[in-house]
């Protein structure tokens, strides 16, 4: 078959398809729809487990963290007042002598309370730690200085404060060398951090850390001037706790061994607490975790996106049933004028084809649009419903559609498939026809 | 003498829910090359299944149909599109032009079929229009055009690929007396250029344009009365 009768047939097939343009368009439309919904489902899945990816690499991938957690009330029903729970001192020094893979091991003691500058309060959360704790956690210095190793020593009243504390107490000041009040104590901030990126929640161990609302000050000062009894004026009424540790961050020497000293870690822990009053979190584990659940949404994500390319392909199935009906009488008179049932097939199929693929590729520009119109539709809600936006959860508001590179011939490799399935049927009936019938038909 | 075809002995048979009509019952032909045949005969008696199968649009149940030296009874269905293609020209009652094609388009579609459409081809359906005296119709669709224009298009078409055999199921059914007077004059100037050329017709007027008549009745020869010589 010569190169002009190839050309033909494909300009025969886009005439056909043009005799019917409202018709051919929505059929297109249905592919559209298909193609854009592969693309924009992939990129957005993948926008939301990169992001949930980097928040848990913020842990620190060879990091294992250990959280104090609040018992259950049954178990302190009866007894009068706080009793204490959590991690203690004791078992840091357990865990730092026994496990021999534990490089270092970071104390943190947090609690809440109200910061105070002149007029402007801002309720946070008061960080005792040491130095290390800047580095583990990815804190970087904006003014001035991170706790210092001879300020851990002197348990000295000073203070350093997260970026968005700073703005809050100090909007006109510079805050180095200034004395913030917490409660009845006075420290004196000696730094200022950099903002930054909240790291992930932690299943039901571990509450998403801010860090926006965080002052640092060492934890001997800590537990010099605090001591592990708190009390917490709530609501009218006081609330209590002791509580020596709220979390260990402990660094593994070497990243493979990170799981084994989980399990030593667990075990230790086991020994020596008799209710469930400490938790144990391996980002290691959770990075391991959030592949997988990364895969399970590509497939569930691909799923959806299978479907609608089906009903598209139905649509094309079923518009090409309908023109096959329609021009059996020109299927008769070119069976007459020597078409094989071949040409019929081809004919009808290329037809499918165009309509695949111009859906195919409509489809594929329109997923690459997905990000800025994520944007544009992120802007408009915020500007018309500001409140259905801050009811959203976290993800969906922030997500950043990333679009996968694989998705585009996939989505488009598989709408021109379902184009050919779904076409060949309709080709081949009409290929079927007996000429002399289709004559006849009106 | 050469034969454009031989029938011997032709045999149809529908079986239509366990009735059997049996459209042709045994008839037997000679067509040499460059005859003119007009097939007569009433209603329902087997004309048109006849031109059918003459045309290879379909399969005799029972005899031979020798095309040249083929048996058409037992070819394949791609081998009957070759021969329809390369070898017949049909023009139908009701034109069976294809709506959405123009007239130069229409008369193309043969060639199509047979994989050759270069310059020189569709020159030659240019000159084919200007033949049928559509020279200036050439870009009209067949909704512009009268019964008479369009049944001159399908002549066209129906001489595009040189055939053999031009077959024509009351081709001057549609027309009024004047317009059918021109399709003849047409169709006798073919003849006259040695195309074999074989019709069906109701009408005596019609038929009388043809070398021979020969009348069917209930799906057998009636009669074959040979009235100019090839
Ligand atoms: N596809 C078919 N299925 C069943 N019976 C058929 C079919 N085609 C034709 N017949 C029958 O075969 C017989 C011959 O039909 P045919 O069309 O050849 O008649 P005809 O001579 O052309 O008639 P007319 O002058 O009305 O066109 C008729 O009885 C018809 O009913
Ligand atoms: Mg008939």
């Amino acid at each position: 078959m010569g190169s002009g009768i190839v050309l033909r047939t494909w300009i025969l097939g886009i005439k056909s398809l043009l005799l019917h343009p409202l018709r051919s368009l929505l059929t297109v439309l249905g592919i559209f729809i298909g193609v854009a919904s592969v693309v924009w489902l992939l990129a957005i899945g993948e926008g939301i487990s990169k992001k949930a990816q980097e928040q848990i690499e913020g842990l620190g991938a060879d990091n294992i963290i250990v959280r104090s957690i609040k018992p259950p009330n049954e178990a302190t029903v009866g007894i009068r007042g706080p009793v204490p729970y959590g991690l203690t001192r004791a078992d840091y020094d357990r865990l730092v002598e026994t496990i021999p893979t534990i490089e270092r091991a970071l104390p943190v003691r947090e609690i809440r309370r109200q910061f105070k500058y002149g007029d402007h309060l801002v309720d946070g959360r008061l960080v005792g730690c040491t130095p290390d704790y800047a580095q583990v956690t990815q804190l970087s210095v904006y003014s001035g200085h991170f706790i210092s190793e001879p300020e851990l020593k002197s348990k000295a009243p000073v203070c350093v404060l997260s970026h968005e504390v700073a703005r809050r107490l100090f909007p006109y000041e510079d805050p180095l060398g200034r004395t913030i009040n917490v409660e009845e104590q006075k420290y004196l901030v000696v730094g200022v951090l950099e903002p930054k990126n909240p790291t992930a929640g932690i299943g039901g161990s571990l509450a998403a850390q801010d860090f926006a609302d965080d002052v640092y000050i060492p934890i001997t000062t800590l537990w010099a001037l605090i001591g592990d009894s708190v009390f917490t004026r709530r609501s009218g009424s006081f609330e209590g706790e002791i509580v020596e540790l709220s979390q260990l961050t402990l660094r593994v020497k070497e990243l493979d061994r990170v799981l084994e000293t989980a399990d030593l870690v667990k075990a230790t822990l086991a020994a020596h607490h008799r209710q469930q009053d400490t938790g144990v979190v391996v980002p290691l584990e959770l990075l391991e975790q959030a592949r997988t659940t990364r895969l399970m949404f590509i497939l569930f994500m691909g799923l959806i996106a299978a479907i609608s390319l089906l009903v598209g392909g139905i649509g094309i199935m079923n518009i090409m049933l309908a023109t096959v009906t329609e021009r059996t009488r020109e299927i008769g008179i070119r069976r007459a004028l020597g078409a094989k049932r071949s040409d019929i097939t081809r004919q009808f199929l290329v037809e499918t084809i165009v309509l695949s693929v111009v859906g195919g590729a409509t489809g594929v520009l329109g997923g690459l649009i997905c990000r800025p119109a994520v944007a544009l539709l992120r802007w408009t809600l915020e500007r018309t419903a500001p409140g259905a936006v801050e009811n959203l959860p976290e993800v969906i508001r922030t997500v950043e559609p990333i679009i996968v590179g694989w998705s585009i011939p996939l989505a488009f490799g598989i709408s021109v498939g379902v184009g050919v399935v779904f076409g060949l049927y309709p080709a081949m009936r009409a290929a079927a026809m007996d000429p002399i019938e289709a004559l006849r038909h009106e | 003498m050469q034969l454009a075809a031989r029938i011997q002995d032709l045999k149809k048979e529908y079986h239509l829910s366990g009735e059997v009509v049996r459209a042709l019952r045994g008839v037997s032909l000679d067509v040499p090359e460059g005859d003119y045949v007009a097939i007569m005969g009433p209603s329902g008696s087997g004309k048109s299944t006849l031109l059918n199968l003459l045309g290879c649009l379909d399969r005799p149940t029972g005899g031979s149909y020798y095309l040249g030296p083929d048996d058409v009874a037992r070819m394949s269905d791609d081998r009957l599109s070759e021969i329809r293609a390369s070898r017949i020209g049909f023009v139908f009652q009701s034109y069976n032009l294809i709506q959405q094609l123009t007239v130069l388009e229409n008369i193309e579609v043969p060639l199509y079929y047979q994989g050759r459409i270069d310059s020189r081809a569709q020159q030659r359906c240019r000159e084919l229009a200007q033949l049928v005296g559509l020279g200036d119709r050439l870009r009209h669709r067949p909704a512009q055009l009268s019964g008479g224009q369009q049944q001159r298009a399908a002549i066209a078409r129906s001489l595009v690929n040189d055939p053999r055999f031009i077959l024509a199921d009351e081709p001057t059914g549609n027309l009024d007396s004047v317009t059918t007077g021109e399709i003849l004059a047409l169709l006798d100037r073919l003849n006259r250029d040695f195309k074999t050329i074989i019709m069906v017709t109701h009408e005596d007027e019609v038929a009388r344009h043809a070398r021979r008549i020969v009348r069917l009745r209930d799906g057998l020869l009636q009669s074959d009365e040979r009235m100019r010589e090839v």
